[in-house]
């Protein structure tokens, strides 16, 4: 087994001829917390979902803790023990709080022990108050963090979370990046985030995704100041706003 | 203890129906309740596809009918109705197996799952319906083609060709798999595999994403709806010792989703109530001859529809809480 829990070499996928991602090669080390930036449309996300087995790439290779992902359903992908945060927040809407997370730690362990695993991620996410109620009636930043309750109960050893603070209050994005960092504490983490002063909370290393490629990879101090990083930015706001 | 209490309640009907009824009603009232439950446990099979699984299925029919032909086949040529009870199970669940493997596993969508279930309905009717005439038998039965099977042999206690039921005895097995349907569906629904199961229905793609492969869910839960439907066409058949292509049309499919969709889809009691209601007033309304029946069902499933989609039963429960919840305010 490598020392790389996810290891990501010449990865494309190609929908219809527009190349959503091209050639991207990616590392990330046992427990490790990596940012995603990059404008819209920089295929970030398409890049979770080749991770996650929800497209499948049409070049390259995907080894997610030594094991390659060639072929695997998402299900598979998520029984190696890769939990994903979508962008939307998608939770069991018709069910209790206590319901979602169960179905998740159920997955991985049994009856006295999953439900100790509720409680448990429960309380990491301070969503105790909450177990009872349906998923579906809660705001959207409360949503988001039964989202990442499911996702932590089934204790994955790699969590990818796409713009975990988005729509969020201020306050509640300050209780987001805590919980991502003891989220941190017990697996690997990829955020993908744009709001830059949560980057700057939570990030230690950075990689700039930019036309469906790797536009640099750094320190979250160097990646903030890089002229390039800006221009793509800056570029594409400016463009959007004008 | 409140968790216990549909099962047990259900239990405790259904005890006292299958000894009760069959004492203080004459036999064409019997015969009448008789085809109600068993219908019932065809609204039940759907109610679980439906409305635990979330898959829309519009031949539900197919497996009931395959049913009624499995049980009449079987029992003509081996003669032992214990046999032909479970073979009327098992042949429609692993038609339902097969069918859903391709489907569920090809990922064929919704919709396109309404169509093919409902075209295979319409096959299975086309094909019993030209199977007329002494060339085509299974061993010793003649299909008969649109006249169907006659003199089915009924029900008897295993072991016993010579004691087959009456129907005071056949009412009560029917009212006690009925029970068991229901009794055995809520065990299913509260276990490891009825939670993930209603977790897809409300979201595939995390369920998916949490390492359940939601493919083998559905399947799963479709065999054992196709097995449900099984027995009831097999109880159907025992019912006027007659089946024919009938069972396999596309009015008996329309019916079952009628029935679920007035009783309350995502219920197990709703489907029941649904059956006993629907099927009551297309009878009555037989009786009246005053106005085309299925007129009035029509109506009927646009009225519920338009008005009280959930259904009857979980606007009953909506009800109830309301109640209770007033009387608790009420009290000093």
């Amino acid at each position: 087994m490598s020392a790389n829990i996810v290891e990501a070499v010449g990865l494309g996928v190609t929908f219809g001829g527009v190349h959503a991602l091209k050639n991207v090669d990616f590392r990330l080390a046992e427990g490790e917390l990596r940012c995603l930036i990059g404008p819209n449309g920089a295929g970030k996300s398409t890049f979770f979902k080749l991770l996650t087995g929800q497209y499948s790439p049409t070049r390259g290779s995907v080894t997610i803790r030594g094991h390659s992902t060639r072929g695997l359903q998402s299900h598979q992908i998520a029984q190696l023990g890769v939990g994903i945060k979508t962008q939307v927040p998608s939770v069991f809407n018709g069910l209790s709080v206590e319901e979602n997370v169960w179905l998740s730690a159920r997955r991985t362990a049994k009856g006295v022990a999953a439900s100790k695993a509720v409680t448990d991620t429960l309380d990491m996410t301070g969503l105790g108050h909450l177990a009872t109620l349906q998923a579906g009636v809660l705001s959207h930043g409360q949503r988001q963090w039964v989202e990442l309750a499911v996702v932590m109960a089934s204790r994955p050893a790699l969590v990818l979370l796409d713009e975990p603070a988005a729509g969020m209050s201020d306050e509640e994005v300050m209780r987001t990046a805590k919980l991502i960092g003891a989220i941190n504490q017990r697996c690997a983490l990829v955020v993908v985030e744009h709001d830059m002063e949560f980057i700057k909370m939570i990030a230690r290393k950075v990689t700039v995704f930019n036309r469906g490629e790797v536009l640099l990879e750094d320190t979250v101090e160097r990646v903030l100041v890089d002229e390039r990083v800006r221009d793509v930015y800056l570029g594409r706001e400016l463009a959007m706003k004008g | 203890m409140l968790k216990h209490l549909p099962s047990s309640a259900s239990l405790i009907l259904g005890l006292g129906a299958m000894f009760l009824v069959p004492t203080f009603v004459e036999t064409f009232t019997l015969m009448e309740v008789m085809v109600y439950v068993i219908m019932s446990i065809l609204a039940l099979s759907l109610g679980l596809v439906w409305g635990y699984g979330g898959i829309l299925c519009f031949g539900q029919a197919a497996f009931f009918g395959l049913g009624s032909y499995t049980y009449a086949i079987a029992m003509l040529n081996f003669g032992e109705s214990s046999f032909a009870l479970l073979l009327a199970i098992a042949v429609p669940a692993l038609f339902a197996g097969a069918l859903g493997y391709f489907m569920f596993f090809g990922r064929i969508s919704d919709v396109y799952l309404g169509v093919i279930t409902l075209t295979v309905t319409l096959i299975l009717f086309n094909l019993v319906n030209s199977t007329s005439g002494g060339r085509f038998h299974i061993g010793s039965a003649p299909l008969g083609g649109f006249n169907g099977i006659p003199s089915i042999p009924t029900l008897h206690v295993p072991g016993f060709p010579e004691r087959t039921l009456d129907a005071q005895a056949l009412f009560a097995v029917c009212v006690a798999f009925l029970t068991a349907v229901y009794i055995g569906l809520r065990l299913v629904l509260a276990s490891h595999f009825g939670r993930v199961l209603v977790a897809i229905r409300e979201n595939e793609k995390r369920a998916d994403l949490l390492g359940y492969d939601s493919r083998k869910y559905k399947l799963g839960a479709f065999v054992l709806g196709g097995g449900i439907a099984g027995l009831a066409g097999c109880l159907f058949a025992n019912w006027g010792a007659f089946t024919s292509p009938t069972v396999f049309s596309l009015a008996q499919s329309a019916q079952v989703i009628i029935w679920v969709i007035v009783g309350g889809v995502g219920t197990l009691f709703g489907p029941i109530v649904g059956c006993f209601i629907v099927q009551w007033l297309t009878s009555y309304l037989g009786t009246l001859s005053l106005i085309n029946p299925n007129l009035v069902l029509g109506l009927v499933l646009i009225l519920f529809v338009l008005l009280l989609p959930k259904g009857i039963v979980p606007l009953l429960q909506k009800g109830a809480l309301l109640a209770v919840g007033s009387l608790r305010r009420t009290r000093p």
